[in-house]
């Protein structure tokens, strides 16, 4: 088994009409055995810009602490906070510096711009930056939430209707995973603020 | 054992520390550099002495762009300016290597300062004999900074470094507004300079860069561009004035 399905994910980000929404589930497994039902893999960076990690849960754990202390030296050095893309950039080169003994983690990025635009990417254990304008993907359910998303997926839906699509997306998908699942949590960013609601699932 | 490993620069008794004293002094036997911040953009110029009429004055290079969006001129030892250029440009590359963006001007600004206070408290090093001018536009909009041999770092709005340093800031603070646009903002820097140069000016004794942001005022995405003025952009500036 790869070490990137040891612990079980299942991460996705979609664009809407100036908004994004990024979901992930809930699940922390080893193996078979399930050893936590609230394992959020989702973190904020900033007021604009969450950050979801799937794969080995302890350098998922690991990089949430430090992107955030990268981020806040951002933010004392600069005197501004770091915007989606830069920030994107950033998770990139910190990812590819350690190319011959990399993170197990695949990133997804979920963020609204300075002018409002929405903005998510995925990306490899080792950096290598996907940009989309409809939806990413990641995790031991990645198969199973492309096949969803490219079905329900369409441009410019509203923060509400994008909630709809992303959870059913979410659940569907971990329905078909063993290693994920256990309920799920979905943020939706919009100019207003982030509203962020959790799943009731299949609890297996 | 080792003569040098202890710092050249220590302090004086009176608190000073001579070597960076020595190093202002060497600043301010270099040519007249000006460096003016407009409501659009930002123009730095410095007066290009050629020693002997011998000289291809045309090749002299004494702007150099750092990165895209920022520039830099001296006043002081050109040599220690070519030094601190590649530092300059290596700092700007790195944060574009993590960033994918060009580093803001104030950030530019620090890292170099702290290069060159480095060289005011390491074993047998001497503190750099220049003192420089970096104009560059960020998301903040025009910036133009002072660097110190010390490592002093001061923003301004418009200065001289050189040898005619004091005269030309007493110009300057008559001269200078906020509401000033970049083309009159060369006009008063080659004004400035002309007070202090000695024979005549033409287009090839001195060097002037710009940036403006009239590009991004246009389309958001814009990306200003530092750049040196060519010798007959200098000429058509300089028949407005004489």
């Amino acid at each position: 088994m790869s070490i990137m399905e040891y612990n079980g994910s299942a991460v996705v980000a979609m664009v809407g009409k100036n908004c994004v929404a990024i979901a992930t589930d809930k699940r922390l497994g080893q193996r078979a055995l399930t050893v936590d039902m609230g394992f959020e893999k989702v973190a904020p960076v900033t007021d604009n810009i969450y950050i979801g990690l799937a794969g080995l849960a302890t350098d998922v754990m690991t990089l949430h602490d430090r992107f955030r202390m990268r981020v806040n030296l951002y933010k004392h050095r600069e005197e501004r906070t770091i915007e989606p893309k830069t920030f994107s950039n950033m998770v990139s080169h910190m990812l590819y510096e350690r190319r011959f003994g990399p993170y197990f983690v695949e990133p997804v990025i979920a963020g609204l711009e300075k002018n409002g635009q929405p903005f998510i990417c995925s990306m490899d254990l080792i950096g290598c930056i996907n940009y989309a304008d409809d939806f990413v993907v990641a995790g031991t359910a990645a198969d199973n939430l492309f096949g969803m998303c490219e079905s329900l997926w369409e441009p410019d839906l509203g923060p509400e209707e994008l909630f709809e699509t992303v959870s059913q997306a979410m659940l569907n998908a971990v329905d078909r995973d063993s290693m994920s699942g256990w309920g799920a949590v979905v943020h939706i960013l919009t100019p207003e603020g982030v509203i962020t609601r959790e799943l009731k699932g299949r609890m297996d | 054992m080792d003569r040098y490993s202890f710092s050249l620069t220590t302090f004086a008794p009176n608190g000073k520390l001579l070597q960076i004293e020595h190093a202002l002094a060497a600043v301010g036997n270099g040519s007249t550099s000006v460096g003016i911040k407009a409501a659009n953009g930002v123009v730095i110029a410095t007066e290009k002495k050629a020693g002997s009429s011998l000289i291809d004055v045309s090749s002299l290079e004494h702007m150099a762009k750092v990165c895209d969006s920022i520039g830099m001129v001296y006043s002081g030892m050109g040599p220690d300016f070519r030094v601190l250029v590649n530092s300059a440009r290596k700092i700007a590359q790195t944060y574009r290597l993590t960033y994918m963006e060009d580093p803001p001007v104030r950030i530019l600004v620090k890292e170099l300062a702290s290069i060159m206070q480095e060289f005011t408290q390491s074993g047998g090093v001497r503190p750099f004999g220049v003192s420089l001018l970096l104009a560059g536009v960020d998301e903040r909009g025009p910036n133009l900074y002072q660097v110190d041999p010390s490592g002093s770092y001061f923003p301004w709005k418009a200065t001289s470094i050189g040898k005619n340093m004091v005269n030309s800031k007493t110009f300057l603070e008559k001269r200078f507004n906020g509401d000033m646009e970049l083309e009159d903002a060369v006009h008063t820097a080659i004004l400035t300079l002309k007070e202090g140069i000695e024979g005549q000016m033409t287009e090839e004794s001195i060097d002037i860069g710009i940036i403006s942001t009239i590009s991004v005022a246009q389309d958001g995405n814009a990306k200003p561009e530092f750049k040196r003025l060519s010798t007959a952009e200098i000429k058509d500036y300089l028949s407005n004035i004489i």
